[in-house]
């Protein structure tokens, strides 16, 4: 059984159908990687997943268990199992790198503070921010940014981490910090879906490659047959046009 | 303007003194007291009107209805309207509480826009990051959304406090022993108008002066993120 099913979920925005069946199944400690041209409905899916776009066909199942996305209370145990990284870090300006992480931990999920602010230090260490836990985000880089919003997801000990172009709105030279964050993750065997278009970093990370296009699923496979010799013409038209620059 | 001159001493009695310095202090006092109910209620009403889902429809129209409606209305007919009605409720009501009730009814209308604007003014995306960890509406407006909202918020709300002192001279008309009415009494009395009325603006002034440049200073520190941390290092310490 994998840990995570999505079964033909469709989404729309207005009258746009965003999502038109997509399906596609996780196993514990995979890692997906979502890929294909802006508005192809990458970031749509992990969105539905944590209910913040509303689903209007299809189903999702994590570990077995059916999640009724106009249930609020399904909703929550979803958000319970899986974590999302946004591309704007979306990091709580208002609130010290520390008490971002904790936040959730001690105020929603009622864990003792010690216990969560060790964990925390352990995890900014993981994303090697452990020297910026007084500091605002104001005051960071948005690849330091990236890493603590990376630390809070992980802070909820989710069992599924997204991450939504995690890396997209920083410059090029502070692109690496945040993908070694992600590998070190990787080799403690977290199970992630990764929106990205990093070629080369999903090509090295990910167990899985998910093509999409136009709210679909055009292909899926391993990295070394998807990027060598992907099947359908579309995927072929995608890959000549990035490698083009 | 011999006869204003002449006029001082008997004008500037002790008697005289007290009664103004305590029609100022009813001023103010129906000021803030008007101005922060109302403000907290305002928050109450913004945020019921933010409840999303078609159930909470008819709480929308009624906040909404509130806010257009004593909006387009002047202040001196929400006295006489909440005058007549809070009599015909409890005729022993005092005239104090009869203006502080207009004053917050008239100012939940104008602040609520404040507060919606300075709630809203806060990325949707911050939003989006509390939802997705679980945290309530509520959590997330409280611990989220308003911390980030106050320094939109603070300088206008003390701006129309401010120059809501001015405009409470309005309940005179009802008789509540503040400035304006004050003014009025002593004018009667016989003393010269340019006397009795540069005075009272005088107190007006020195009531409203002080808090516009305390509005300016808090804008000021509020307006910067560098503002905001080292307000908050005071908070702290």
């Amino acid at each position: 059984m994998p840990h995570l099913a999505v079964n033909a979920v469709r989404a729309k925005y207005g009258s746009h159908e965003v999502l038109r069946g997509v399906s596609l199944s996780i196993e514990k400690g995979e890692i997906a990687a979502l890929i294909g041209p802006s508005g192809s409905g990458k970031s749509t899916v992990l969105r539905a997943l944590v209910g913040l776009t509303t689903i209007t066909g299809g189903d999702v199942e994590i570990a077995g268990e059916s999640i009724d996305y106009r249930n609020a209370s399904s909703v929550r145990a979803a958000r319970d199992r899986m974590a999302i990284v946004f591309q704007q870090y979306n990091l709580f300006q208002n609130m010290t790198v520390m008490k971002n992480v904790t936040l959730a931990p001690i105020k929603i999920k009622r864990r003792p503070r010690a216990e969560v602010e060790d964990e925390a230090r352990r995890l900014l260490d993981l994303v090697g921010l452990g020297d910026k836990h007084a500091s605002y985000p104001d005051q960071l880089s948005g690849g330091q940014q990236q890493r603590v919003a990376i630390a809070r997801a992980l802070a909820l000990q989710p069992q599924i981490l997204l991450l939504d172009e995690v890396t997209s709105a920083l410059d090029p030279e502070l692109v690496t910090e945040v993908l070694d964050a992600i590998r070190r993750l990787a080799a403690e065997g977290m199970t992630m879906i990764i929106v990205s278009h990093e070629m080369a970093f999903v090509r090295e990370v990910a167990d899985k490659v998910v093509f999409m296009d136009r709210g679909e699923i055009i292909e899926t496979g391993a990295p070394k047959e998807m990027f060598d010799n992907p099947k359908t013409e579309r995927a072929r038209d995608f890959f000549g046009k990035i490698l083009r620059h | 303007m011999g006869s204003i001159l002449d006029q001082i001493p008997n004008f500037f009695t002790p008697d005289n003194v007290r009664m103004l310095l305590e029609a100022a202090w009813m001023t103010l006092g129906m000021t803030f007291a008007g101005c922060l109910i109302g403000f907290g209620l305002a928050f109450v009403l913004v945020y019921l009107r933010q409840t999303p889902g078609l159930w909470a429809l008819p709480l929308r129209v009624i906040c909404i209805t509130y806010v257009e409606f004593f909006r387009r209305i002047p202040f001196l007919v929400i006295v006489y309207l909440v005058l007549f009605f809070i009599q015909a409720i409890t005729p022993n009501a005092s005239l104090f509480t009869i203006a502080v009730i207009a004053i917050c009814l008239y100012s939940v209308a104008y602040t609520a826009d404040i507060i919606r604007g300075g709630l809203e003014s806060v990325p949707h995306t911050q939003v989006e990051a509390a939802r997705t960890m679980n945290m309530s509406r509520f959590q997330t407006t409280v611990m989220v959304v308003l911390p980030q909202a106050w320094p939109v918020i603070i300088p206008p709300a003390i701006a129309f406090a401010v120059s809501f002192i001015k405009d409470t001279a309005l309940v005179s008309q009802i008789g509540v022993f503040e400035l304006a009415f004050r003014g009025k009494e002593l004018n009667n009395q016989g003393f010269s108008g340019v006397l009795v009325f540069g005075t009272i603006a005088f107190i007006y002034f020195i009531l409203s002066f002080p808090l516009t440049l305390l509005g300016q200073h808090l804008e000021k520190r509020l307006a910067t993120p560098r503002g905001q941390r080292s307000a908050r290092k005071i908070r702290q310490s």
